[in-house]
């Protein structure tokens, strides 16, 4: 079937089956292999990618759900040249191991703090109809789809507080 | 996953149609559900009929004064909305203690009603399951159930409706909207919605095929403390092994509803009725007749002591 992407500001034509996840598309036909393929079942968040400004599992979607969606990986937020602001803060503080969840994990991040400032509530906050603030705990509920094996859970925290301008 | 072909439905109607037209279609909206269990083979629907372009995003006020949430509102967008906050909010703190960030951005109102279960047997293809391949048998009967059903189950099947979401909706009495393929309207109480096990595991609602949901209607706010407390065997993200809703009024009435422990949202309106009496008189009237195994016979002690913690909070 032929669809339309919006990759990372770029229109993408594509051809696919219609079995093809977003995540299969963004790394088997446009090779962009920023984002990750890990469970595959929307349980670890690896393939996390920003679609339409929201953060989903590229690999519970098909693409061809997304034509004319505007999709956003990890190599659209920054460059190594021009890094985003969390791709920096996870840098600085080191924010992951061996690095395979990093994409999802950053991208997720970078919509956690979107959603925060939003106002989406989550299971941690107590009044509800109150704005929600980027607390360590609040910070540590909404990154539970993004498992990291390697336990960095710490210094991703770390690294959203500094974006967010709160203390971690 | 199995080849299947694509549509995207232009109105509601042809929706029904497309999909009660064609045996072996299915209406597909967010994926989340669905895509997982085509993925093994689960689920081996031959044509999807995608209805993210329908008109069912909105959340409106009713005239009765209660609200209507169209069926492709996403999780995250209903639990957000100001007035499910303020008015409802154990619908609010029931979808937040569900699934992850992610997920909820794409799990719609009406996909949520209808995922399936998570009985492992359930998943797994080589394993006789009757809800998967009627009158295959039931590798969960005898087999490693903790987390199956303690109460409404049969001798075909144990397993839970897993989710969160609609343990809060019957609890506010919703009402699910639907359309069928000649055009019909119906409002199905929520209560009747999910249907228990008994010889046919394999039919777990009410809805005809091709009958599409657009919206569930909550009846006006019944004001009190809203609680949903989901126990669990990690702190985020993960289903439930029990839950409860419950709304406590000022005099310590209420409303109580389960997750985690049947085919349905259990709610068992005489054993509401006992909440000034305390947690364990209302969970003997809620459990009573319960057929727990040896596995999972801790969820009858751990309901009585989530529903004493929700009680203890409501009077603090
Ligand atoms: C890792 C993981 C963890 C999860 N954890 C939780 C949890 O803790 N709690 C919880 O409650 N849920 C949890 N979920 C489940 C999640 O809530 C559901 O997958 C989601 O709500 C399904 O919504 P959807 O729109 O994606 O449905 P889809 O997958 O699109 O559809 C599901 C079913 O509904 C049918 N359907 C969809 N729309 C309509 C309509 N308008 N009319 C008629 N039929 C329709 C489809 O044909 C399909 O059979 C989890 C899921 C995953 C993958
Ligand atoms: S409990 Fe139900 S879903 Fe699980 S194996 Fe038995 S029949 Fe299948």
């Amino acid at each position: 079937m032929p669809i339309m992407l919006k990759v990372n500001g770029q229109s993408r034509p594509l051809s696919l089956d219609t079995r093809t996840t977003l995540l299969d598309a963004l790394r088997e036909h446009l090779h962009l292999t920023g984002t990750k393929k890990g469970c595959d079942h929307g349980q670890c968040g690896a393939c996390t990618v920003l679609v339409n400004g929201r953060r989903i599992n590229s690999c519970l979607s098909l693409a061809i759900m997304h034509d004319g969606d505007e999709i956003t990986t990890i190599e659209g937020l920054g460059t190594p040249d021009k890094l985003h602001p969390m791709q920096a803060a996870f840098v600085k503080h080191d924010g992951y191991q061996c690095g395979y969840c990093t994409p999802g994990q950053i991208c997720s991040a970078v919509a956690v703090l979107e959603e925060i400032a939003r106002g989406v509530p989550s299971h941690v906050q107590e009044d509800l109809t109150a704005a929600p603030r980027a607390t360590n705990l609040e910070m540590r509920e909404r990154m539970s789809g993004n498992i990291c094996r390697c336990g960095a859970y710490s210094n991703i925290a770390e690294a959203m507080a500094e974006v967010a301008g709160v203390a971690g | 996953m199995k080849a299947f072909t694509y549509e995207r439905a232009k109105d509601p109607l042809a929706a029904a149609r497309a999909v009660a037209g064609r045996p072996g279609a299915k209406f597909i909206a967010g994926g989340t559900n669905l895509l997982d269990l085509m993925k093994i083979e689960v689920e081996v629907p031959t044509h999807l009929v995608d209805v993210q372009d329908l008109p069912f995003d909105k959340i409106e006020q009713t005239p009765q004064g209660g609200v209507r949430i169209g069926a492709l509102v996403t999780n995250t967008d209903l639990a957000a909305d100001p007035r499910i906050r303020r008015d409802y909010a154990v619908l609010s703190r029931a979808i937040v203690a569900g699934a992850s960030g992610q997920l909820r951005n794409k799990a719609s109102t009406a996909g949520n009603l209808l995922q399936r279960t998570r009985c492992p047997y359930f998943y797994d293809t080589n394993m006789a399951c009757n809800k998967r391949k009627p009158g295959s048998g039931c590798a969960a009967i005898g087999g490693f159930s903790r987390q199956l059903g303690v109460i409404g189950v049969s001798k075909s099947c144990i397993a839970t409706f897993p989710g969160d979401m609609p343990v809060a909706l019957r609890l506010l009495d919703a009402l699910v909207e639907t359309v069928d393929p000649q055009g019909k309207t119906r409002a199905i109480p929520i209560a009747d919605f999910h249907r228990l096990w008994g010889d046919h595991p394999e039919m777990e609602t009410v809805l005809a095929p091709g009958e599409l949901i657009t919206a569930v209607t909550l009846p006006a706010p019944i004001g009190g403390k809203h609680y949903y407390e989901k126990v669990r065997d990690r702190a985020s993200y993960a289903f439930a092994l029990v839950s409860v809703a419950a709304v406590i009024q000022p005099d310590g009435s209420g409303r109580v509803a389960f997750g985690g422990v049947a085919p349905k949202p259990w709610r068992v309106e005489a054993a509401e009725a006992l909440l000034p009496q305390g947690a364990a008189a209302v969970t003997a009237k809620a459990f009573a007749g319960a057929t727990p195994s040896k596995d999972n016979a801790f969820k009858l002690p751990l309901a009585t002591r989530a529903l004493a913690s929700v009680i203890a909070q409501s009077k603090a």
